[in-house]
């Protein structure tokens, strides 16, 4: 049997986190563009990216304040497109939750879309890893896209908006996404809570702060773990 | 265009900075080895397939690049993508696939 060393779990993480270059490098692209475009400069753009390191949310914040309204608007706003990291975190937790303060402080920080989906369905799949083999293959995971995510934030604010639009990038990041998540579909539980998410997310889009998606979740984790009861013998 | 004035700009970085920080570390700072009732884990299980694909799913039916309406090489691309990831269970093939699709569709369609 193969061993498991902490560093080999770094790797594996590293690997594993690898596809999600491909959405991390258009969407800092993007954001360097469109900070460029609202007026920021290259110090500005980086320090976005660097103090949030959540694209979406800087994304929001950054067209409301382009649109001139009030800081307190684009903070609110925005923190809201982050409510779903509240989510990640608790989901993370029991996997991570072992590990030295510090070390949680550090994870907490590298908590995004991309490392929070590579790792909990990698745990889900090895359980039985020991926390500090966990969150060595995490910190994995973080090691391309978030230094990636500061490079290509700059890059994109140098090029500015000579990047040709027809690259339709705005597309990698639900593309990547699809990919990781549909490998995930592994019982009908996991299918009911994503087909939940879907129709939820798309009846409630309209409702402001991102509040669709947080009903949709939420509804979802309930449909999900209801099913998993229902189909699950009891034991003793 | 009106800049954005830069003092607004700052504070604007630095509490949405530390509003994602509370966030992203509200559970696993205050909670840590505690362990916690399974009718939470078995709900918490369900977070990734939960959030991500109503994450994305708004932005392939209406994307912002075509301002909101529906896009048949994008639609394409964003069917051929989980089909191939949910038959191959291969990431980076369905990327690949998605990505080599959302062309085609986007040169066909002009």
């Amino acid at each position: 049997m193969q061993t498991v060393t902490d560093r080999s779990q770094f790797i594996k993480g590293m690997k594993q986190g690898a596809p999600f270059i491909l959405v991390i490098v258009p969407f800092g692209l993007l954001f360097g563009v469109v900070a460029t475009e609202a007026g920021l400069n290259v110090f500005e753009a980086l320090a976005f990216s660097v103090v949030v390191i959540a694209g979406a949310a800087q994304f929001t914040a950054l067209q409301l304040l382009s649109d001139n309204l009030p800081a307190a608007i684009a903070l609110v706003s925005a923190l809201a497109v982050n409510l779903r990291m509240a989510m990640y975190s608790a989901s993370i937790t029991p996997h991570l939750g072992h590990m030295p303060l510090w070390k949680r402080a550090f994870a907490a920080y590298l908590l995004v879309d991309q490392t929070y989906a590579t790792s909990v369905l990698e745990f889900e799949k090895n359980p039985d890893r020991t926390p500090s083999q966990k969150f060595a293959f995490f910190v994995g995971t973080a090691s391309a896209v978030v230094p990636l995510w500061y490079a290509s934030t700059i890059a994109g604010a140098l090029l500015g908006s000579s990047i040709p639009d027809g690259l339709a990038l705005d597309f990698a990041v639900p593309i990547t996404f699809l990919a990781i998540i549909a490998p995930a579909l592994r019982t009908l539980a996991h299918i009911a809570a994503a087909f939940t998410s879907i129709v939820l997310a798309l009846a409630f889009m309209s409702l402001p702060y991102n509040l669709g998606l947080l009903i949709a979740a939420i509804t979802a984790m309930a449909v999900g773990a209801e099913v998993e009861r229902r189909m699950t013998p009891k034991a003793a | 265009m009106t800049d954005i004035p830069t003092l607004k700009l700052w504070i604007v970085i630095f509490g949405l900075g530390a509003g994602s920080y509370f966030l992203r570390f509200v559970f696993l700072g205050l909670i840590g080895d505690r362990e916690l009732p399974e009718w939470v884990l078995r709900h918490l299980r369900y977070t990734a397939v939960a959030v991500l694909p109503g994450l994305v799913a708004p932005a392939i039916l209406f994307p912002a690049a075509t301002s909101g309406s529906p896009d048949p090489a994008r639609l394409g691309a964003a069917f051929v993508t989980a089909a191939l990831g949910y038959i191959t269970r291969n990431v980076i093939l369905a990327i690949v696939g998605g990505a080599a699709t959302l062309y085609a569709l986007l040169y066909i369609f002009g």
